[in-house]
């Protein structure tokens, strides 16, 4: 493996000095995405910032009803967590559905907001891959694509985002929080992740110095809440399509919805025009149908992923179906 | 002499000839010497270990090559397999990506110091007992990393006693003989005789 540097920081003015290019200087949290793409040659730091010291590490309810959460809380933590468990079922899910208990016990929030692809092209120095080396290339388009993405690709790069957690953030809705070297910032968690268009490489929002310190929730919906998770074996492998679903029910009609997918797209995936096809419509098996079909209408398939357009809509009609089997009406 | 890029050669994902590419490229890290130690004690199994590490050095590599302690296994190096499993302050953790250096200060435990670290001081911790009783491996090569996930998840709260919520929690830890069967069997007797015992 490379060499690097290693530094330990306390504060968090600190880890934001201490990092001047995103690049060459890597924040080191749980380890389980940079250490592995450090091994595979994939990311280069020539220095880590020891994070872990940080007070990053609570849970916190916020007046206005949203729960701020620190970015060094671990996957498993946040998942087990009573107030998530509670108000945030289909984050709690998403997060129990990803990864493994000592990989979750090691990956932190800001970690798997982070986390890259899982595209075996990115991973391997040896290909073309314009995510990784801008201007390589892309072997997948004409590769073996079958875990790529349908929904929000471009010619440059159909990377999937791997994560779960993410999927049930956007479903729940979330800001995140940066710390940098100008003070701090928000940035809508719809809004963080970015589509690869002509620039693949930049992956998110984040400039050169600043550091995550906390993603704050959205005040608990209304509503039943289910993350399903479709893959080619039933545990510990990341997903060829899932679904966060929050269905509110009003008599026998949709009040509200909110919809995002994973596995099927290039960033965690709000399907918003599914959600208005749903509003005000009976909550039956025709109308999550409908709203699958408008939630992958704009889908690209390659020529070995076409399945998951349907795989994708079958997600999204059985999560539907299973929140809004746990919704208790609201009395019309 | 220039600084090597590697420790080791092995990436494990790459095809040799790859792997030959890479290694011949110039190293980013340019002047980072490999004379670049530093001293750390790392508390294992109840032991303070004072040792010079390498920045990069991995806390299985150090475990095995430096302590010795060759029940923890290398199986994919990647957070695949959980062959690899140990507890760091009571969880269980995947040590092929965890760095040495970051671990002052926290209680590592790995299958040797697992009975002990568990209040059995003579002997062997309930799992170990129950996998030899059921014959809950073939090869043996996952057998540390399971019994580790094994001894953390029986004590976890959060993860309820059902067999789904079991299988579910154990799934990090991949057995290639496919001895799954008897490692839920272990894992089911250990349960009761921990309890048994409280
Ligand atoms: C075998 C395996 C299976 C997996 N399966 C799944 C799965 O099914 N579903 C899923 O969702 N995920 C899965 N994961 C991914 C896992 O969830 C992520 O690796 C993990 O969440 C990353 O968190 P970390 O703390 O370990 O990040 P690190 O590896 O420490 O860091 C990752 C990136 O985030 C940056 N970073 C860390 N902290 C901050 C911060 N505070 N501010 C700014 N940048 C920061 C780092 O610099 C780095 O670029 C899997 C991983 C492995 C290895
Ligand atoms: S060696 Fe660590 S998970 Fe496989
Ligand atoms: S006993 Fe051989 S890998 Fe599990």
């Amino acid at each position: 493996m490379r060499q690097f540097e290693l530094e330990s920081v306390e504060k968090v003015d600190q880890a934001v000095a201490s990092q001047r290019d995103q690049r060459r200087d890597a924040f080191v949290a749980g380890g389980t995405t940079l250490l592995d793409l450090v091994k595979l040659d994939v990311m280069t730091p020539e220095r880590m910032v020891d994070v872990t010291h940080l007070p990053l590490k609570r849970i916190e309810k916020l007046d206005d009803g949203r729960l701020k959460v620190g970015a060094l809380v671990t996957n498993n933590e946040l998942a087990h967590h009573e107030l998530v468990k509670r108000d945030y079922a289909v984050l709690s899910e998403a997060l129990l559905a990803g990864a493994s208990t000592g990989l979750r016990n090691l990956a932190t929030t800001a970690g798997n907001v982070m986390q890259r692809t899982r595209c075996p092209y990115y991973r391997d120095p040896a290909m073309p891959c314009n995510r990784r080396e801008p201007g390589s290339g892309c072997a997948a388009l004409d590769g073996i694509n079958r875990n790529h993405a349908v929904l929000g690709t471009s010619n440059r790069c159909i990377a999937t985002h791997p994560s779960d957690m993410c999927v049930g953030m956007v479903a729940v809705g979330a800001t995140i929080v940066v710390e940098g070297p100008q003070g701090s910032r928000e940035i809508p968690f719809e809004d963080y992740h970015l589509l690869p268009g002509d620039t693949p490489e930049k992956e998110h929002d984040l400039k050169d110095g600043e550091l995550i310190t906390h993603v704050i929730l959205d005040a608990p919906r209304a509503g039943g809440q289910h993350y399903l998770k479709l893959r080619d074996r039933a545990s510990y492998e990341f997903a060829l399509a899932s679904c966060a679903a929050i269905v509110e029910l009003d008599g026998d009609s949709v009040a509200s919805a909110r919809l995002a997918l994973g596995g099927v797209a290039t960033k965690p995936w709000r399907a918003e025009a599914a959600e208005k096809a749903l509003i005000g419509q009976p909550a039956t098996r025709e109308n999550f149908e409908r709203a699958a079909e408008v939630a992958l209408a704009d889908a690209v398939a390659y020529s070995h992923n076409g399945y998951k357009i349907t795989l994708g809509k079958q997600a999204i009609v059985r999560a539907l179906r299973d929140a809004t089997a746990r919704t208790t009406a609201t009395a019309a | 002499m220039a600084p090597t890029p590697y420790s080791r050669p092995g990436v494990g994902y790459c095809t040799p000839a790859a792997q030959a590419e890479i290694a011949e490229r110039p190293s980013a890290a340019g002047g980072a010497s490999a004379g670049n130690t530093r001293n750390v004690t790392l508390s294992v199994n109840g032991e303070q270990h004072r040792l010079a590490l390498e920045p990069n050095a991995i806390l299985l590599d150090v475990l095995r090559e430096e302590l010795g302690l060759f029940g923890t296994k290398k199986g994919c190096d990647h957070g695949q397999c959980g062959a690899c499993t140990v507890h760091v302050n009571g969880r269980s953790v995947n040590a092929c990506l965890m760095l040495a250096c970051m671990q002052e200060g926290a209680e590592i435990t790995t299958i040797e110091g697992l009975a002990r670290s568990a209040g059995y001081e003579q002997g062997q911790h309930p799992i170990q007992e129950a996998f030899l009783e059921h014959d809950a491996y073939q090869c043996g090569y996952c057998t540390a990393g399971q019994m580790m996930t094994a001894a953390a998840v029986l004590n976890d709260r959060a993860v309820a006693a059902d067999a789904a919520s079991v299988n579910d929690a154990m799934s990090g830890n991949i057995c290639r003989c496919g001895a799954y069967k008897n490692i839920r069997e272990a894992i089911e007797t250990a349960r009761q005789r921990m309890q048994g015992e409280s």
